[in-house]
């Protein structure tokens, strides 16, 4: 669980000797490494054959579930029939158009904003006044002629990264706030920092879910209920609020102190030494690590399942366990899963890298 | 109006309107939530923790009865946690460790194939990998009426793995005594002789000594009187199996995950902890005539050690919440027992606190001593 990936950050160097060998001997060089190389070979051969036999081979590529009890393959057709399913989950089939609209809506300004060129506050911004509220209206309905699709219908990816970007999105301007109100010289606001970070640094995930979803209820007055999304989401946006708040407060102590005393003998109040001096080159110091924090968090929201919402990974889940594939096709549906997360972590590992280059080379 | 603009009213002005919000949303939330509770008929206060528990905990590592109490039970919770955490993080470490070295190989292929498997772990969710090994495990072996009989007394079924148990009847305590003596007494050695190879600079076989100082007196109360062991072996019955040690499936997807999650981050952690040290301290250690085994063991891991174990402090308190996730295959930990009190009990508030508590108190904890460690090791300027 949010589990910093900041170590895989660290710039690739080359193992000390590795690249003084040739590329022959870097394999057979010595009796010892070519038993290690021979080994990973067989290693290599055995996982191939046992994984070809096994999506290909042996498969059922078409018929029922009965077809694919007797053959000890993958079954495709569970993939084939259950596939709109795991990805859009209960939302009402005819519909289905408006998360897939959500959903390319969300990639296409996610890749505009991983560009950095375009990193701005307007950005920012944009996503919270313009994009994060199109994704809502596309999904909830109501207005535009759009047909209301109540939250407990929601399911499956969209849902999924629904509650990551938007709780990510959010919990960036509170994760600087109580930064700063960490780093502040004010004793009582940084007590209060301080408490609520460690604290919900200190327990799971899954106890503030928890703490959103049974305990909350009893909190609120008579005759007010918050939806179960909704209370989900804050717990996801104060959790990471509160890991966001330590990178950043990481950024904020490279900022030599002659910064701020500079900005205060300009004459600037705090607000304006911060906002204009200080979080411009402390943000963009913790931007690699940031991202590593993102695909912790993206996988975590998998924890939603367990208080009972839809995510991806509980539609696989129920996809699994439907009475007409049940017990057939357990690996299959696991392996859609880890497909589909692997590739959404990887591609941001990969880009987390390529900003850690980018930085490298025009502020070395 | 000038005192608006001076400094130090600012500055209390602002933290009186902080700690005024707070406590203003606190009592407002006390004051909604004792209404409620009222309302409902729920009970206040830490009274049903005396009450007795009625429900059984499938998987304890301190003996629990259906009637013993609620309090008990979240005792056994906090054991199960603490017990799976710990070899989670034994076990991910050795293989992490493992795992990291192979990252750094000089064979290219070896290296690609341990990178693939750190991948393969820290781009898939944890909370699939438990469900992909509970549900494998459940599938994979067969039912308990055909239990393999692996070896006499082992029995592997897909209700667990039965193993004879063994219990030392007779002089456990000496046993006791002479490991925690031994172990003592290896200690001390071991930093006496590395006291001594610091001062004089010359290599000592401080180690081997401590090791033999520590199995010796095993050995000998071994050899003198042997301790009688009993062993209970288990009996296959018609529809279960009796007696023995069980190891429960879901223990076992749990550790399993566990450990797997761990050793994907500590190889990437001395991976990075070992690249992060000089390069030129390996070719001054080449120059001295050192092996690269030596080199590695003598001169690269102890300067690694200091950047690695910041992180490794974070893992380990990684894999103690994530411990958590037990819930989601059934596995009694705290939380999935304290979800059976606040079933039964309706005190909601209460139960989250004291989990809360709890894992905020042994996060602390692990801190403590990791930074206690970290003092220890690091390098001490003059």
């Amino acid at each position: 669980m949010a589990d910093v990936q900041m170590l895989a950050l660290a710039p690739p160097q080359p193992a000390p000797t590795a690249q003084r060998l040739g590329k022959f001997s870097a394999y057979f060089g010595t009796p010892g490494n070519t038993i290690v190389s021979l080994l990973s070979i067989a290693g290599i051969l055995f996982i191939a054959k046992l994984a070809f036999g096994w999506l290909v081979i042996d498969a059922v590529f078409s018929g029922a579930g009965e077809a694919c009890k007797v053959a000890s393959g993958a079954c495709w057709p569970f993939v084939a029939q259950k596939l709109r399913y795991m990805v859009f989950g209960f939302y009402p089939y005819e519909e289905q158009w408006r998360p897939l609209l959500a959903l390319l809506l969300l990639f296409g300004a996610c890749g505009v904003s991983m560009v950095p060129r375009f990193w701005s506050r307007n950005l920012l911004l944009a996503w919270i006044v313009v994009i994060l509220p199109v994704l809502y209206i596309l999904m909830a309905g109501g207005v535009f002629g759009l047909t209301p699709v109540p939250t407990t219908s929601w399911g499956g990816l969209p849902l999924s990264f629904l509650l990551s970007f938007i709780g990510l999105t959010l919990a960036m301007p509170l994760g600087i706030v109580l930064a700063l109100a960490r780093a502040s010289n004010l004793p009582a606001i940084r007590v209060l920092a301080v408490g609520f970070i460690e604290i919900v640094r200190g327990v799971p995930l899954i106890s503030i879910l928890f703490m959103a979803t049974v305990m909350l209820p009893l909190f609120m007055p008579d005759g007010v209920t918050i939806d179960k999304l909704v209370r989900a989401q804050v717990a996801i946006i104060l959790f990471a609020s509160a890991y966001i708040a330590e990178i950043v407060r990481g950024g904020l102590q490279d900022v030599p102190a002659g910064q701020h005393e500079a900005g205060k003998s300009l004459g600037l109040h705090y607000w304006q030494v911060m906002r204009k001096i200080v979080l411009p080159q402390a943000l963009k110091k913790v931007i690699p690590p940031m991202v590593g924090l993102f695909i912790g968090f993206f996988q975590d929201t998998t924890l939603v399942t367990i208080v009972g919402l839809v995510d991806f990974l509980d539609t696989v889940r129920s996809a699994i366990r439907d009475p007409e594939w049940q017990g057939i096709a357990v690996l299959e549906g696991y392996l859609v899963a880890a497909a589909v997360y692997f590739t959404f972590s990887a591609l941001m590992g990969a880009y987390s890298r390529f900003l850690e280059n980018h930085f490298r080379t025009t502020h070395a | 109006m000038t005192f608006l603009h001076d400094m130090r009213f600012r500055a209390y002005f602002y933290q009186v309107v902080a700690v005024g919000f707070v406590v203003l949303v606190g009592w407002t939330m006390f004051a909604t939530a004792s209404g409620n509770l009222a309302k409902q008929n729920i009970a206040t206060g830490f009274d049903f923790l005396t009450r007795p528990a009625g429900f059984v905990i499938t998987e304890a590592a301190i003996a629990f009865e259906a009637t013993d109490t609620i309090g008990r039970a979240i005792l056994v919770g906090i054991a199960n946690t603490v017990k799976v955490s710990l070899l989670a993080a034994f076990f991910g470490t050795v293989l992490g460790l493992a795992v990291g070295i192979a990252r750094m190989s000089r064979n290219p292929l070896l290296a690609r194939l341990a990178l693939v498997y750190v991948e393969l772990l820290r781009n898939v969710p944890l909370l699939l990998y438990l469900f992909l090994w509970y549900s494998l495990i459940i599938l994979i072996l067969p039912p308990v009426k055909q239990a393999l009989n692996l070896l006499p007394g082992v029995y592997l079924s897909n209700s667990g793995l039965v193993v004879p148990a063994a219990f030392v009847e007779s002089g456990g305590y000496a046993l006791l005594a002479c490991l925690l003596g031994g172990a003592a007494a290896a200690f001390l050695i071991r930093v006496a002789a590395t006291r001594k190879r610091v001062a004089t600079g010359r290599s000592n076989h401080g180690g081997l000594i401590a090791l033999g100082v520590l199995l010796a007196p095993v050995l000998l109360l071994w050899l003198v009187n042997g301790f009688s062991v009993n062993w209970d072996f288990p009996t296959a019955g018609k529809f279960r199996l009796t007696g023995g040690l069980h190891v429960r499936p879901e223990f076992v997807a749990l550790l399993f995950g566990l450990a797997l999650s761990v050793s994907a981050n500590v190889a990437e952690i001395v991976r990075a902890g070992i690249q992060a040290v000089n390069k030129g301290q390996w070719e001054a250690s080449a120059a001295l005539g050192l092996a690269r085994g030596k080199t590695m063991r003598l001169v690269v891991l102890p300067q690694a050690l200091r950047i690695i174990i910041p992180p490794l402090t974070n893992t380990y308190l990684t894999v103690f919440k994530n411990s958590s996730l037990a819930i989601a295959i059934g596995y009694p930990d705290l939380v999935m027992v304290s979800n059976t009190v606040m079933n039964q009990t309706g005190q909601a508030i209460e139960t989250i606190a004291i989990f809360m508590g709890v894992y905020l108190a042994l996060s602390i904890t692990i801190s403590l001593v990791m930074n206690w460690y970290n003092a220890h090791v690091a390098l001490k300027e003059r």
